[in-house]
């Protein structure tokens, strides 16, 4: 088989049952089903509804703050080995990261929907602050989850949920971060189904949500697509965006995939290194399993419990990858690496020194990645970071962190 | 027949409505758990598979798992546990687990060695009939039945779906919500179940946030068992282990009602 024949389709993916391969799926107790059912039909409806689509494209232009810059990094790109070198600006997006291109997608959807309440769970806080700031837009409740690890270290992404009417609630069980968050907005979701749609925060979850996250965030690829045609002239050499769930990178490389020239990179987060429980480096540790209703690539130990993970960025730090990720994985299409939790830092101080620009711990580790690994690109070629959100909200825990250095 | 299926027929005949006893393994001695459960008149068992990611249950089943995690307890202790109760007792088994640990156990392999175990049907929280193909062919290889469960929030279509793919029961959750005690039950549960009833050809237990004699007197002409599970799962939790078998075994004379003693539950959370 050639190249072409194997390359997933924009738009194939996933099939009617919600699968990606034999990833993705919906794997949720029977309670959850309707509200499954009800999101797919109102989504596709609105998918191809065209005062929906103005009225997200307006909230994106005028609210949101889109299109977003694409920005020449030419400091950062020597200290790379050199490259041309452009950075996707999702930091500059109202609330400071991609988040918010999804939460005022779905909000819309529930508000369309008839659903006043909204829950989402949270683990960097971003797609927390995210979904309370389209909530107060929309005049909708919101319930944010998010474990208490979590809360210490993005204590100021807290009040901001708070201060935007939301009701964040601690999350104590298990590790504490976003897993547990997760596990306690399902618990929720099961019990206030009728009134409540939950906006999940990546492209994770069942069916429909990696669908409907990646539809949402694709928007960074294809206006990067278009910034790049305009600067360069082409499209880039290289593509290179963090992984958590996988929503940014997702957004960036979707329209992307259609170009056999391009090669993506895709970020895990490495953590403090290769033992189970160090990191969250799902491809090189993990194995097929199913977490919170979607089949894929889960870290987890022999018997099937799922393995605590760590990760010096909130964002990352997640024993599950979206099931679209482990399937382009799978067929080859995007390359994945780790970056450590000292790589990230540097490249965190490397491009606020060089650039004026300081990036989120999560994006930093796609920073990293290239920051390592630059030299063996070329000068000539054109590489595009995805830089998913602004570090503001990690200022205080590197503080800390450096203190105690 | 296996013996979920012939407990189920038995029910029928009698006329009466039966008691399934849910416990975590490997929290507290479980099999004298389970023979204490038999002894005061349950009439099958759930064996719950400890799961780190509960997302159907609440606090009093969660803290359950955490604990059996923590004493090292998987999907083989389950099945020893299993083969253990199996030496003195022909009670129905009933495993309950969430798919991960069972998919990384493999499914056949699980399948092989829960019957070998004893177990008669296995019940999945997270697999929807849609998925069933994946687990239901192998299971039934075996002569496990697969139990699926259906909720307030169902259509019709996937009422029959249900009724179709349920082997030896099908399970109803009395509400939308997760596992616990409740003091009251849903004030829509009767009428539901009756419409659900009238649509299904399967017998039909129901669970959730059953604790109480109450609640088996309202549920008892309208479905063909109950399920009891945090209540007796708090109570196994609240003393040392050596009365555990005696605590669980009082929730069940309680909820039956057969010369129970003084009020032993505290009030529901
Ligand atoms: C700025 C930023 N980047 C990346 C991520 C990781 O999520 P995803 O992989 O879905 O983009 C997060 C998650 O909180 C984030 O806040």
């Amino acid at each position: 088989m050639t190249r072409s024949e194997t390359r997933p389709r924009a738009g194939s993916l996933p099939d009617r049952r919600g699968y990606f391969g034999e990833f993705g799926g919906r794997y949720v107790p029977e309670t959850l089903m309707a509200a499954l059912d009800e999101f797919e039909a109102a989504y596709r409806n609105l998918r191809r509804d065209r005062a929906f689509q103005s009225e997200l494209d307006d909230v994106l232009r005028d609210f949101v703050g889109r299109p977003t810059a694409l920005t020449e990094a030419k400091r950062f790109a020597e200290a790379c080995g050199g490259m041309r070198l452009f950075l996707k600006r999702e930091d500059l997006n109202h609330t400071g990261a991609h988040k918010i291109n999804n939460a005022i997608g779905q909000a819309l959807i529930a508000k369309r929907m008839g659903k006043q309440r909204i829950i989402a769970e949270t683990g960097a806080g971003q797609h927390g602050v995210a979904t309370a700031t389209a909530c107060a837009l929309l005049g909708l409740d919101c319930v944010v989850y998010m474990g208490e690890v979590d809360m210490a270290r993005q204590e100021l992404n807290v009040f901001r949920m708070r201060l935007l009417g939301a009701e964040v609630v601690p999350v104590s069980s298990g590790s504490r971060t976003l897993k547990d968050a997760i596990n306690e907005a399902i618990r929720d979701w099961v019990t206030n189904v009728r009134t409540t749609h939950y906006i999940i925060g990546s492209v994770l979850g069942p069916h429909p949500y990696p669908l409907v996250v990646r539809d949402f965030q694709s928007v960074i690829g294809r206006e990067a697509l278009g910034q790049l045609k305009k600067r360069t002239g082409a499209v880039p050499d290289v593509a290179v965006a963090c992984v958590g769930g996988g929503s940014n990178a997702i957004g960036l490389f979707y329209e992307m995939l259609q170009h056999d020239s391009i090669r993506f990179i895709g970020v895990e987060a490495g953590g403090r290194g290769p033992a189970l429980g160090q990191h969250a480096a799902r491809f090189s540790g993990g194995a097929l399993g199913v977490l919170h209703g979607t089949r894929s690539m889960v870290l987890q130990d022999e018997f099937g419990q799922i393995a605590e993970t760590h990760s010096i960025s909130a964002g990352l730090d997640y024993p599950s990858i979206g099931p679209e990720h482990a399937y382009l994985q799978q067929i080859g299409r995007i390359e994945y690496y780790d970056c450590s939790d000292d790589l990230a830092l540097e490249a965190f101080h490397k491009l606020s020194e060089l650039e004026g620009i300081i990036p989120a711990l999560e994006s930093s580790h796609a920073l990293g990645w290239l920051l390592r690994n630059g030299a063996s690109i070329g000068r000539e070629k054109i590489v595009v970071v995805n830089l998913s959100g602004r570090g503001d909200k990690d200022v205080p825990q590197i503080a800390a962190l450096e203190m105690t250095r | 027949m296996n013996r979920v299926r012939k407990l189920f027929t038995r029910l029928r005949a009698g006329h009466r409505c039966g008691l399934i006893a849910y416990v975590t393994c490997g929290d507290g001695p479980t099999v004298e758990i389970v023979h204490a459960l038999e002894d005061a008149g349950a009439d099958a068992i759930e064996l719950g598979v400890p799961f780190s990611d509960p997302i159907a249950d609440g606090p009093v089943i969660q803290m359950a798992a955490q604990r059996a995690l923590k004493n090292g307890t998987n999907i083989g202790d389950v099945f020893a546990i299993a083969d253990e109760v199996r030496t003195r007792s022909d009670i129905p088994l009933i495993a309950f687990s969430y798919l991960n640990p069972v998919l990384r156990y493999g499914v056949d392999r699980f399948a092989d060695d829960a019957a070998t175990a004893g177990i008669d049907s296995v019940l999945l929280t997270d697999l929807p009939t849609e998925a069933a193909a994946e687990v239901r062919p192998s299971f039934r290889k075996r002569g496990l039945g697969s139990i699926f469960l259906l909720a307030p929030t169902s259509s019709d279509a996937r009422i029959a779906a249900v009724n179709r793919v349920s082997d030896d029961f099908i399970y109803y959750v009395s509400t939308t919500g997760v596992t616990g005690t409740r003091n009251e039950l849903d004030p829509t549960l009767l009428t539901r179940l009756d419409e659900v009833r009238a649509r299904v050809t399967k017998p039909l237990a129901v669970g959730f946030g059953i604790s109480q004699h109450v609640h088996y007197e309202l549920l008892r002409d309208h479905c063909d068992a109950i399920v009891v599970g945090s209540a007796i799962v708090r109570a196994v939790a609240s003393g040392d282990a050596a009365g555990a078998p005696g605590r669980a075994a009082a929730v069940v004379k309680t909820i039956l009602d057969r010369d129970a003693p003084a009020p032993l539950l505290s009030p529901a959370t």
